[in-house]
């Protein structure tokens, strides 16, 4: 077959083999020369061995299972968990980026963090309570809860302390599960906590509300009534099935953007107040201490940010040729409007493809075609969401909010919201590692 | 499904007049605050939520030996309870200085804000294995343990719902929010 007639049109948008992001649309432009030299360069393999039937082809299959799960050949798509033998101390599991695609995460792989395990609670006999500043308590079943008008959206949560490993003076040797694995996206669905409070009725006094766990730790965080009126809700599904039991069954508060422990899982209590609770959870814990002494409290949002998935540690170039960067991008301040690609280190950059529908405070995929030449790359994102807030580089970001003094372990949290730009080396070989450029 | 659009439509323009009561399902049973006492366990940092009772350090060293050494270690210096070599759970009690922005070194003397907040966690998180297990004296003799041992409270002193808001801890003023624009004004 000849080359295709479109060659030309494809063309190089940044530095060391970025094409331009219409290398992944339509067809004809990228994949129409199947043979020889394909359109963007990726010499063709050797032919392919003669096809025949396999085993599973030739039998019946296995039974229907009432609840599904992965295939077996799927076994490795799982969390990784920082505390396997369930010792006396928090217990986190990150999902695997690097093996997912799209924009929303399955609720088998969403990220859990439990400070005490993880409750068994039964539905029936949970109730939320709604008090405080308000001009009638009131206590919601769940089944009553049910019966309220239910809205959905698609919404990331993200824990304060994920990739606090990029506090390290040097870059810790991970890949994007162990860096980024606490954040994951689902869609929710319950009722707005606008109109239970509409029912309790609101003193106006009342300027901030904590909301409070079932959990062994009765976790508290406060947040701004305001934030409560605008977009917060309770809620009791997760990507269309009830809330995993990680994640909150069988009620959390879903405040959008927000840090992942204000997002109280396993909600019974909202309490209205005048004052903040400082609660452990944020006068302790999910602060930010900064290189002038002072530390960040009440940092609420989790602000713009992208990392690349593939290629990433672990997830190596397989040859020289064509291949897609892939990665994820959200704000906690509204839609993604923009990521750029580079794979020389920042020196250069192209804007990628965003994968429709960029929804507001929800992950969003970009997508980026690299015409990678089989030698040494730096690969980074950079995000910009609808309000103009941009991802930081790593300079920007460290001038501004400092490193740690030494290397830290890996899981440690010894600082919060990092959002800064990432990057991954590619060696000769193909092989990506964590870097700081 | 006409007449659940309509009610979303409802609730969305009339949330806040004061007519959108009858527009909601109105399932939410009302419930009197004696009913809910044992639920309301939140302190806030002015004192407001302090149950009665009191407790001294002196009458908090023996529960404090007994419910919280076994993670924290002998009078709260910290220890290394894990297989895994793990940290479990902080020291409580040290003079650690904070060491430039790493979190891991913030302490109870050095960093937080508000004396009210280990009452608070103490009563509703601990001890790790059974949460809620202990007395509002119990609480309150434990508060002012670790209060007293790491200097920031005479040892004598009777901590109760009094005395327990007036403890200056000494990084009260050492916060900023991220984004003071989100901060509430009263």
């Amino acid at each position: 077959m000849p080359r295709s007639s479109s060659e030309a049109s494809v063309e190089t948008v940044a530095g060391n083999g970025i094409l331009h992001r219409r290398a992944l649309l339509g067809r004809g432009l990228a994949f129409a020369g199947t043979a020889g030299m394909g359109a963007i360069g990726l010499p063709t393999a050797a032919a392919a061995d003669p096809l025949t039937e396999s085993p599973w082809s030739l039998a019946p299959g296995d039974p229907v299972p009432p609840y599904q799960q992965p295939s077996k050949f799927a076994k490795d798509v799982v969390r990784t968990l920082s505390n396997p033998d369930f010792e006396p101390r928090t217990s986190q599991s990150r999902t695997p980026h690097h093996l997912l695609d799209g924009a929303v995460t399955p609720n088998g792989v969403f990220f859990t963090i439990v400070h005490d395990g993880v409750p068994a609670i039964d539905p029936a006999q949970h109730q939320l309570l709604i008090h405080g500043l308000v001009k009638q308590p009131l206590v919601f079943t769940i089944d009553e809860l049910h019966r309220y008008p239910m809205t959905s959206r698609t919404t990331f949560i993200e824990c304060g302390g994920n990739s606090a490993a990029l506090f390290s003076p040097q870059p810790l040797q991970a890949g994007v599960q162990a860096l980024h694995g606490l954040a994951s996206c689902a869609e929710w669905t319950g009722v707005k906590l606008s109109t239970l409070l509409d029912e309790t009725g609101i003193d106006p006094r009342a300027t901030w509300f904590v909301g409070e766990g079932a959990d062994a730790p009765h976790l508290s965080r406060s947040v701004p009534l305001s934030k409560g009126l605008d977009d917060a809700m309770v809620v009791m599904y997760q990507n269309g099935e009830p809330l995993m039991p990680g994640n909150g069954y069988p009620l959390r508060l879903l405040l959008p953007g927000y840090e992942g422990n204000m997002n109280v899982k396993y909600l019974r209590r909202i309490k209205l107040l005048t004052q903040p609770q400082m609660s452990f959870y944020e006068s302790k814990t999910y602060t930010a201490p900064l290189p002038n002494g002072k530390a960040y409290r009440f940092y609420f949002i989790n602000e713009v940010k992208s990392f690349i998935t593939r290629p990433s540690p672990g997830s190596d170039l397989q040859q020289p040729g064509f291949c897609e960067i892939s990665g994820i991008a959200y704000s906690g301040k509204g839609r993604i409007s923009k990521v750029m690609v580079s794979a020389d280190g920042g020196q250069s950059w192209g804007e990628t493809a965003l994968q429709e529908p960029v929804q507001s405070m929800a992950f969003t995929r970009f997508r980026m075609p690299w015409r990678w030449n089989g030698g040494p790359a730096v690969l980074q994102s950079r995000a910009w969401d609808e309000g103009g807030n941009v991802q930081p580089t790593r300079a920007e970001f460290v001038a501004k909010r400092g490193e740690l003094p030494s290397v830290p372990p890996l899981l440690a949290f010894q600082n919060h919201h990092f959002n800064a730009v990432v990057s991954w080396a590619i060696d000769s070989k193909g092989v990506a590692t964590h870097a700081y450029a | 499904m006409r007449m659940h659009k309509l009610l979303v439509c409802s609730v969305g323009f009339l949330a806040y007049t004061s007519f959108a009561h009858a527009q909601t399902p109105n399932l939410g049973k009302p419930i009197a605050p004696s009913d809910f006492a044992e639920w309301d366990i939140d302190i806030e940092p002015d004192g407001a939520g302090l149950p009665a009772g009191s407790g001294t350090a002196a009458q908090g060293a023996p529960i404090f030996a007994e419910n919280c050494s076994g993670c924290h270690g002998n009078g709260g210096k910290g220890a290394t309870t894990t297989q895994s070599g793990a940290p479990a759970a902080p020291a409580l009690v040290t003079d650690q200085k904070i060491n430039g922005v790493d979190e891991s070194t913030v302490t109870i003397a050095n960093f937080w804000p508000y004396a009210t907040t280990v009452f608070d966690y103490i009563r509703r998180a601990m001890p790790w294995t059974s949460p809620r297990s202990l007395t509002d004296d119990q609480v309150y003799a434990l508060t002012a343990y670790i209060l007293a041992e790491n200097k920031l409270i005479d040892p004598k002193l009777v901590l109760n719902a009094q005395t327990l808001p007036k403890v200056q801890m000494p990084n009260r003023n050492g916060f900023l929010p991220r984004f003071p624009e989100r901060m509430p004004v009263n």
